[in-house]
């Protein structure tokens, strides 16, 4: 009997066991900034800026160099990065806490600057790492561990939008909503994770990819509810797509 | 050849000797009394090939820092006070993660917004760490503008022989007064610097990384003997001015600004027969404790002198402890210190 194989690691992605729950969608994460890294051949000019959340050990699990940004901050650290070595391919991976709370200051002026990076944003609409918070992405309704009642909009205001909030803002080249709960979502979010460092490669500005991903843990739930979460109740509220991908950099 | 000397503000004196010491990266947010150092950085660093931006606040600039400095380039922020406290979470960062940096403090009056003017108040920030954690960063305090410049340039070359954070504390008089300054040609970096460490473009198992979280077992613990080693190893750079203190019966303890005017009311206390002198620490951390400690074995009387509430008199205290006391007399926060002041309080010590 002949053996195919059918999957194969791509060499950025360190052949050890993970520290993410079983479903998280992380490991999904990581293997599409890997394999379109490593498939363009820009790992040995790549250089990631990890932050704050259950993805703070990325640096275990993708072998690119690594700066690990405080709360919030990465996307200065990665604008010190790219200002000074414009050469390299730069990117910062983030959850929602991260990007969208704390850091909402850092992500906002480094997208309306037009940094050169690429940012990968995963929404999975809580605080992983610290137990089940409210994030700022936590839908109306949604139960946490500081919404026991439910998110409701008069208290704590209305999820937010980043794909859109991104796409609004000059300095952003492409920005994207994709989901990693099916396989047909998967293969759009490679496509989209391709547009995001393309728009940094051919300096046209800030690439923004946002990826609706589970936390079963959080979301009390097991995977494949967890899967079925994100097309019942993220994508009606968070619709994937594409909200920008101006082909034009700006000028002075 | 002719004089070369230029007549330049500290802020610019501090801003030319970063230039001069091949900075690659300022990043920064304006706050008074300081704004001279981005604006000259605005123009003058991109015309020498480095990287200047206008970061969207003080926890920006001090990030950007980070990510260039993560990469070996040599790369500096300056600020404030306020600002110097919104840096502290990230400098604290640098510290863990041994990141080599410089960050100016002009100080101004404190606590809080407190006012513009000039002050020492923010001592104990810059020499006890600062932020969370156990770390030190050394601390260099000039006390003219040709110092400024000097000593920037060599708080670059100590924040890269030890990788870390290191901080130059001025203050607004130091910040804003005008002197002649002698500007020497720029140096050659050293293109291996940091290059054992330096994020550039490594993949696979060989890669670096950056990073203060440490949770294996035993990792941080690891992480910050190592630290506490090179703390101890900093120590052989403490650095002072020691002016008349041979024959002195009392020394006079002061730094940056005030060290300058009480060095003058010394000299005029001298020409009337008092026998005073000034030890100028200018390394804050390390504080030149054995050469204080050596005045005290010699039975010296000290007086520490400080445009604050009182925080180095601690350092000057520990120091010749055993042996001797320390009286303090502290100029108020937000008045221009006054040098008849200084020398009434010295004369006072005396009798
Ligand atoms: C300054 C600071 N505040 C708070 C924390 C605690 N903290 C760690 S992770 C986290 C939330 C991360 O959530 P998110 O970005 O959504 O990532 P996830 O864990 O869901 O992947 C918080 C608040 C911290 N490390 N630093
Ligand atoms: S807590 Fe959530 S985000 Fe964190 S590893 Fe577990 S499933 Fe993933």
């Amino acid at each position: 009997m002949s053996e195919t194989i059918a999957f194969t690691r791509t060499p950025s992605v360190a052949d050890v066991a993970s520290h993410y729950c079983p479903g998280c969608q992380h490991g999904v994460a990581h293997r599409l900034v890997a394999e379109y890294l490593d498939g363009m051949g820009l790992a040995e000019k790549t250089i990631m800026v990890t932050s704050i959340g259950c993805s703070v050990l990325l640096y275990n699990y993708l072998l690119f160099d690594a700066v690990e940004a405080p709360h919030g901050r990465a996307p200065a650290a990665a604008t010190g990065i790219k200002r000074t070595n414009p050469d390299k391919v730069v990117f910062t991976y983030q959850g929602d806490g991260d990007l969208a709370s704390i850091g909402m200051g850092e992500i906002m002026h480094a997208a309306n600057r037009g940094e050169r990076i690429t940012v990968v944003f995963v929404n999975n609409t809580v605080y992983g790492m610290t137990g089940g918070q409210m994030a700022p992405t936590t839908l109306i309704g949604q139960k946490t561990t500081t919404s026991p009642a439910g998110r409701c909009s008069s208290n704590e205001g209305m999820p937010m939008r980043m794909a859109e909030i991104m796409a609004a803002l000059p300095g952003v080249a492409f920005s994207a909503r994709v989901a990693l709960n099916s396989v047909k979502h998967i293969a759009q979010a490679k496509k989209a994770m391709r547009h995001a460092f393309e728009a940094q490669l051919e300096d046209r500005g800030l690439g923004f990819v946002e990826l609706l991903a589970t936390c079963p843990t959080n979301w009390k739930m097991d995977a494949v509810q967890a899967n079925e979460r994100i097309e019942k109740e993220l994508i009606p509220y968070y619709p994937l797509g594409v909200f920008k991908d101006a082909k034009k950099s700006g000028v002075c | 050849m002719a004089d070369q000397r230029i007549f330049v503000k500290g802020n610019e004196a501090v801003a030319m000797g970063a230039l001069d010491a091949g900075l690659k990266g300022y990043f920064g947010y304006p706050i008074t009394p300081q704004n001279e150092i981005p604006e000259f950085m605005s123009k003058y660093l991109p015309e020498a090939g480095g990287a200047f931006v206008q970061a969207e606040s003080e926890l920006a600039a001090i990030n950007m820092v980070l990510g260039a400095a993560s990469t070996g380039k040599r790369a500096m922020t300056s600020s404030s006070g306020p600002g110097i406290s919104l840096m502290q979470e990230t400098i604290s960062n640098m510290a863990g993660g041994e990141t080599p940096c410089v960050i100016v403090n002009m100080m101004r009056g404190g606590p809080g917004v407190g006012d513009i003017n000039t002050a020492q108040g923010d001592y104990f920030q810059a020499t006890r760490g600062g932020g969370h954690g156990d770390y030190r960063t050394p601390c260099l305090a000039p006390a003219t503008c040709q110092e400024a410049y000097d000593l920037t340039i060599a708080a670059f070359d100590l924040a890269f022989a030890y990788r870390t954070p290191v901080l130059l504390v001025g203050d607004a008089i130091l910040g804003q007064m005008k002197e002649p300054l002698l500007r020497r040609p720029p140096i050659a970096i050293d293109p291996a610097e940091g290059a054992d460490w330096r994020l550039g473009g490594t993949s696979g198992p060989n890669r670096r990384f950056v990073r203060s979280l440490h949770l294996a077992e035993g990792k941080l613990a690891e992480v910050n003997l190592r630290l506490q080693e090179k703390y101890r190893a900093i120590q052989a750079h403490a650095r002072f001015e020691s002016f008349q203190t041979e024959d002195a019966e009392l020394v006079v303890v002061a730094f940056g600004s005030t060290g300058r005017i009480v060095k003058s009311g010394v000299r005029k206390l001298r020409a009337r027969g008092l026998k005073v002198g000034l030890f100028r620490p200018i390394s804050l951390y390390p504080f030149p404790e054995q050469a204080l400690r050596d005045l005290a074995y010699s039975g010296k009387r000290f007086l520490t002198i400080e445009h604050n509430m009182g925080q180095m008199v601690d350092d000057v205290r520990l120091a010749v402890r055993g042996l001797a006391d320390s009286d303090f007399y502290g100029a108020l926060p937000g008045n221009i210190p006054n040098p008849d002041e200084f020398e009434a309080a010295i004369e006072r010590a005396c009798a």
